[in-house]
């Protein structure tokens, strides 16, 4: 135990650099350029704003804000903007909107698209094409598709991999102290839903705390001491407020 | 009487004090602030986002669209707001300054909007939008070759100083006051963008160049430091 206390403690210091555009993170023949940099001689530069992660030879740039950029196999959450003949448009929170072909629908579609899926539902999807033209996305696998009840809160894309945790590790822990169903989409589109409002009002905090303190390591163990502690007061507080 | 000594003090080669500071719009996709003295410019960022109208589209590359503007109380006297002649010149201006970074390659059929506000004025304002406007874009996680610093130096009578104020652009003694608002890569420290209004003589315009080089080093470290302390 005392042990692993000392290494999160280590870990806790030991703080990521940060780089600007056009700064040199490294030089060396040795390393690779990864996500957000480029090579420029012999040296490794910066091609964004963000922290440096360094993984044997790779360089890599996590970047700390930003729009939501989709990538083929990402899971996000989309309101339906638009139906046409074919399908559903959709706004996944990006900057091309994202389109949902009939027969990428489980189900046998006859007759009007609106009696299946209207205009302001929230859909899990996920990507499977970013081309030039598009985004295709699909409903077909397990646990996608329309979301019905709960809330739906926004987070910064970016924070997305904290809030899902090592192995899902944080959301586990989340969804186990709330009894709240979570799907967080790659968009930073989170929806929540619980058979009790404060459940989850108290899923969305525990959310919003993991988003505030992010880049802290061990970050699990803060968000277990925050359950312990914390909620019991706040929620007292939020339902007297709508009373 | 020639310009041995600046009414205000400072070294021919010193700035006005400078602050940075990057964040300070909560709903832009990036924002910072920018300050020379009593020049303070604020930028916003918004973007990459769908470009509409959508014949304005580009297939091949996103779009940057600068929009520069002074705040009716950010002179002495109130000036008029909306765009003016100069103001739709300084945003075009930045634009061209900034394009030669960003990396609209990556953001094809989209815009990415840039507005700059002068809150307070006191010379130099493209320079400090400029500078804040660079950091802003940064912060949105937009994908830069480099930063861009920016400066103005100005030719009062015979000598060159770095940051000029409204006082001293306004010098009319001897040969009077050039001001030449100029922005540098921050890494390959090339040009990209140069403006001159008054007289100078070649020579004393390579001079200025060098100068401002120099002083963009300084800017860019303020720069660096406050994109730095925002992701802390």
């Amino acid at each position: 135990m005392i042990s692993e206390k000392k290494q999160t403690e280590e870990k806790e210091k030991k703080v990521r650099e940060i780089a600007v555009p056009g700064e040199t993170i490294v030089s060396g023949k040795d390393y690779l350029p990864g996500d957000g940099t480029r090579r420029e001689g012999e040296n490794i530069v910066a091609n964004k704003f963000g922290l440096v992660d360094i993984s044997g030879r790779l360089i890599k740039l996590i970047p700390l804000s930003g729009v939501y950029m989709p990538r083929m196999g990402n899971v996000v959450i989309g309101r339906i903007e638009n139906i046409t003949f074919k399908g559903w448009i959709m706004d996944i929170n990006a900057p091309y909107s994202a389109f949902l072909q009939v027969a990428e629908c489980p189900r046998f579609i006859k007759g009007d698209l609106k009696d299946y899926y209207n205009i302001g539902d929230m859909l899990s999807c996920e990507v499977i094409s970013v081309k030039n033209s598009g985004i295709d996305l699909t409903i077909k696998g397990r646990g996608l598709g329309k979301l019905e009840g709960g809330i739906i809160t926004k987070i910064n894309s970016n924070k997305v991999p904290r809030v899902i945790g090592r192995e899902g590790s944080m959301i586990k822990l989340i969804k186990e102290n709330t009894k709240c169903n979570i799907v967080v989409g790659q968009n930073g589109i989170v929806w929540i839903s619980g058979d009790k409002v404060e459940d989850e009002i108290k899923a969305r905090e525990a959310i919003e705390f993991v988003v505030g303190k992010s880049f802290i390591d061990g970050l699990t163990e803060k968000v277990k001491e925050w359950f312990e502690n914390k909620p019991l007061k706040k929620i007292v507080k939020k339902t007297e407020g709508k009373k | 009487m020639a310009y041995t000594k600046r009414y205000d003090g400072r070294k021919f080669d010193e700035t006005r004090k400078m602050e940075a500071k990057v964040g300070i719009i909560k709903n832009a996709n990036g924002s910072a602030m920018f300050r020379f003295g009593d020049t303070i410019a604020i930028a916003s960022v918004y973007g990459p986002r769908p470009l509409h109208p959508q014949h304005l589209q580009n297939p091949q590359k996103g779009i940057l669209r600068c929009n520069y503007d002074m705040i009716s109380f950010s002179v002495g006297e109130r000036i008029r707001p909306g765009p003016s002649r100069r103001s739709q010149e300084i945003s075009k201006i930045t634009e061209w300054a900034l394009s030669s970074v960003v990396d609209l390659d990556a953001y094809p059929n989209t815009v990415v909007d840039v507005h700059i506000e002068i809150l307070q004025a006191n010379a130099s304002t493209r320079c400090a939008g400029i500078n804040a406007a660079a950091i802003a874009l940064a912060q949105a996680g937009i994908s830069m070759k480099e930063l861009v610093t920016s400066v103005s130096i100005g030719k009062i009578d015979k000598t060159l100083v770095v940051d000029v104020d409204k006082t001293e652009e306004d010098y009319e003694e001897g040969e009077g006051a050039t001001d030449i608002a100029m922005s540098f890569k921050s890494a390959s420290g090339e040009l990209s963008h140069l403006q001159l209004d008054g007289k100078i003589k070649e020579d004393e315009l390579r001079e200025a160049i060098k100068v401002g080089r120099d002083a963009c080093k300084k800017i860019y470290e303020v720069q660096k430091k406050a994109l730095k302390d925002m992701g802390e």
